[in-house]
Formats: C-alpha cells, structure tokens, sequence
C-alpha cells in the first residue's frame, strides 16, 4: 500500500508541477458544461431529462483526457520500464495510478458541479448522494479506464483507440450514473439499484484490473 | 551468478533469442556484441523481468527471473541510454521516488553518496528536465546505484553522448563497476573491449561467439572476428 502511494505521489506532485492534464480536464469540462448550457436556452421544457447526461458527458470525456496521459507520460524517458523494474508487485503500480487519477477527476469534479448547479439553475436538496453517484460513478470509470490506458500505452494511436474500447465496456457505469443523477436532481431518492451496479461494477473490474494488470503491462 | 537455459524468444514469426546458453560468474564484465536487431536488448530485457521468454529459464544469484522476479529485481540494477528518470521532477524528488521503491533506508544519505558520485551535487534540486543528456546519464547512474545491486545491465549507454560525456560516463563506471557483476549490450567495439573480461557476440538471437578478452589480440582483431560473426 505504501508504494501505491509513493507512485501515486509522485504522479500527483509532477501534475500539479506542470498542470497539464488537470488543466485540460478542467477547461474540456467546464466548456461542455457551458456550450450545452448555451444551446439549451436558459429554461428547456426537458432540462431534467438532459442535465444528467450533459454531466457525465463533461465527467467521461474530461476523465478520457487525463487517462490518455496517464501511462503514456510514463513512456517518456522510459520511465514505465523503470518502475516495472522496482522490486514491487505490478498491481502497485496500477494501484498507484488508479490514486492519482481519482484524485485529478475529484478536483475537476469539484468545480464542474458548482458550474452545473448555477447554469442550469438547480437546487440540491441532497448533496451527500450526489457526491456518493458522483464517486462511485468515477472510480468505475477510473478502475476500467485505468486498466486500458495501460494496455493501450504501446500503441501508436492511443488517444483514438481509448475512447473506443473504453467507452462500450463503461456502459453500465454512464447509465446507471446518469439514471441516478437524474433522480438526485429531480429529488427522488430511490437510488439503491443504481448504487447496486455501481458498487458492483466497480468491485468486479478492481479485482479483475489487479489481477490481470501484469499481463497488461508486459512488453 | 547468471545462468541461462535453452532461453528463446519469438515476436510472431520473428525468432529474436535462439536456444541461448550462457553462465556468467560473479564479478564479470560481459560486453554483449552485435548488430541492430540481433537480440542484445530481448536477452537484457528478459534477464531484467522486463519481458518474459518464449522457453527456457534465467537464473540470477539462485532466482528464477520468472518465478521470482522481486527477488531479481531487488538484485539488479538497468542503466539504459532511456534514462528512467521524471523530467518534471527535481533530481532529488527522482532519486527519493527510486528510493522508497526499493525501500532504502537512511535514503537521504545514501542519494547524498551517489549524488556525488555522479558529481551532480550542485543540480540535486534542479528539475531533470533542464539537464543535458550527459547529466541525465550520470544521474541516472544514481537512480541505479541507489540500493547498490550486485548485478549491473548496460543497455547501449552510450547511444546519444558525446565524446565529452561518454567519457565522463567511463570514468563513473569505472569507479562502481569493479565490484559487480555486469554485462553491457554496446555498438562501441573500441569501450567494449577496453572494459571487459568476456566478449560475446549475438547474431541473429544465437551467441556465434564467446571467449575471454586473453583471446582478442586488439581492436582490429575484435572487429575482424565481429564482421566475420555477423556478415550474411
């Protein structure tokens, strides 16, 4: 655990160093955010039907931006064979890597709701299960994105083929995400199935991810 | 030390290792000879846990590099002409990073030592990323050296150094070499045969020669024997 932490660490400090994918995560986001907010109008009759999904739009494609980085940035310098070669199991790694990148979709995270919220106008009457869709939503997306980062560090056109493997198999996470949200924003509470999937969907690809990450990551 | 077995290694239809035999005693500099493609990077590769073979088995000091990579890993140190080093990181912030991998005790003392070593006190703090590739050679000597392996991989280490810093290069290795175990895979038949005790020379993923360094009357010797080795 502690050399999770370490690598997480380490990502985390470079990041905020340089402020490359956080910046752009932050400015995709807050730009779809703001274009759907604009092309809606300022009272659309199906706002409550659309404002979950224009979300989670902004949440994945910002995320897609930061996962792209997150292993390719280790290539550089070869800096991937150097921590393959660390006397630690090679979940650590993947362990550290899902870290820094739930920690860089937090802080995007946390700004793009209050955007939200103020845009579209709404009123949370129930923040703590909005932040508990909004978490378990993002560590499914993370766990999986995490893991095909990875194994897409080695091909050439990465940034393309990311988006397309990892979009199909996120699919249960965005819906049940975006049925959640909705309920949230439209004060329903009922929300336990969609907490369900989420929570089992995220379990299943962990455990998975870490038992197959060194497989992944071999050249 | 390190005994190799039957090792081969296919990429689809391309057989990059051959039935590779080869013991290595502990103290030797081995310098691994041959041309581009010829396997020298799959052999180090798959001795490092780096990538696993098709068949055949690697043992290094008593570990199977399969079975127990850890255990290798924690022996093993890899200074290729990639540095492994973070460009947004300061040079201490690196060498901690390497250090709390590898759970080096008294960390700072020990980078202190191999900082000076690589003589880069003077840029410690500075990030990675404003160094030439010189410095960054030498600094990454550090990151190797940092939990003292008893086994060294040079990977090509002179690919992108100039005369200047290959030189310099020479005269750090010169310095932590002697005591270890080392086998550096080089184009540069002049260093190679100037630092080793053993000459090996890989063609086509099969070991087409291999003799002491008693054996090699100079320079222009090694080089006749490598063309006659690898031509055709």
């Amino acid at each position: 655990m502690k050399r999770c932490l370490d690598i997480a660490r380490k990502d985390l400090r470079s990041e905020f160093r340089t402020k490359q994918m956080l910046n752009s995560m932050l400015i995709f986001a807050l730009l779809v955010i703001v274009i759907f907010s604009f092309a809606f109008g300022p009272y659309p009759e199906n706002i409550d039907q659309l404002a979950p999904g224009i979300l989670w739009v902004a949440f994945t494609f910002a995320g897609m931006l930061g996962l792209a980085r997150s292993f390719a940035s280790e290539k550089e310098q070869g800096c991937l064979d150097g921590l393959k070669l660390c006397p630690v199991d090679r979940s650590a790694i993947y362990m550290g890597k899902v870290m820094s990148n739930t920690v860089l979709m937090f802080i995007m995270e946390m700004i793009t709701v209050p955007v939200f919220i103020v845009l579209f106008d709404y009123s949370i009457s129930n923040p703590l299960e909005l932040g508990c869709i909004i978490m378990l939503g993002t560590l499914g997306f993370v766990f999986v994105g995490t893991l095909l980062s990875a194994l897409t560090v080695n091909v050439r056109a990465r940034e393309i083929l990311l988006p397309v493997i990892l979009f199909p198999v996120i699919v249960p996470v965005i819906i049940s995400a975006v049925l959640a949200t909705g309920k949230i924003l439209s004060g329903t509470n009922d929300i336990w199935a969609e907490i369900r999937i989420l929570g089992a969907y995220g379990a299943i690809f962990f455990i998975v991810a870490l038992l197959i990450f060194e497989y992944v990551i071999e050249d | 030390m390190i005994s190799i077995n039957k090792l081969s290694k296919v990429f689809g239809d391309n057989i990059a290792l051959r039935d590779v035999d080869l013991n290595i005693k502990k103290g030797e500099f081995i310098t691994l000879l041959g041309p581009n493609g010829a396997g020298k990077t799959t052999l180090i590769k798959i001795m490092s846990t780096l990538m696993s073979a098709t068949s055949g088995s690697v043992t290094i000091d008593g570990y199977d590099v399969k079975e127990e990579p850890i255990e290798v890993r924690k022996r093993i140190g890899v200074i290729s002409h990639e540095t492994y080093l973070y460009d947004d990181l300061t040079a201490y912030e690196n060498l901690e990073f390497y250090g709390k991998m590898y759970e080096i005790g008294e960390l700072d003392e020990r980078i202190s030592n191999v900082v000076s070593l690589a003589g880069l006190q003077h840029r410690l703090h500075d990030r990675v990323g404003t160094f030439s590739r010189g410095m960054k050679q030498r600094l990454s000597i550090a990151r190797t050296l940092l939990h003292d392996p008893p086994i060294l991989f040079l990977d090509e280490p002179y690919t992108g150094l100039d005369q200047h810093a290959a030189a310099t290069f020479d005269e750090i290795s010169s310095g932590f070499a002697e005591d270890k175990t080392t086998m550096m895979a080089t184009h540069d038949i002049s260093r190679g045969l100037e630092k080793c005790d053993r000459l090996l020379i890989l063609s086509s993923g099969e070991i087409v020669f291999d003799a002491p360094k008693e054996k090699i009357r100079d320079e222009a010797h090694l080089r006749s024997i490598y063309v006659q080795h690898t031509s055709g």
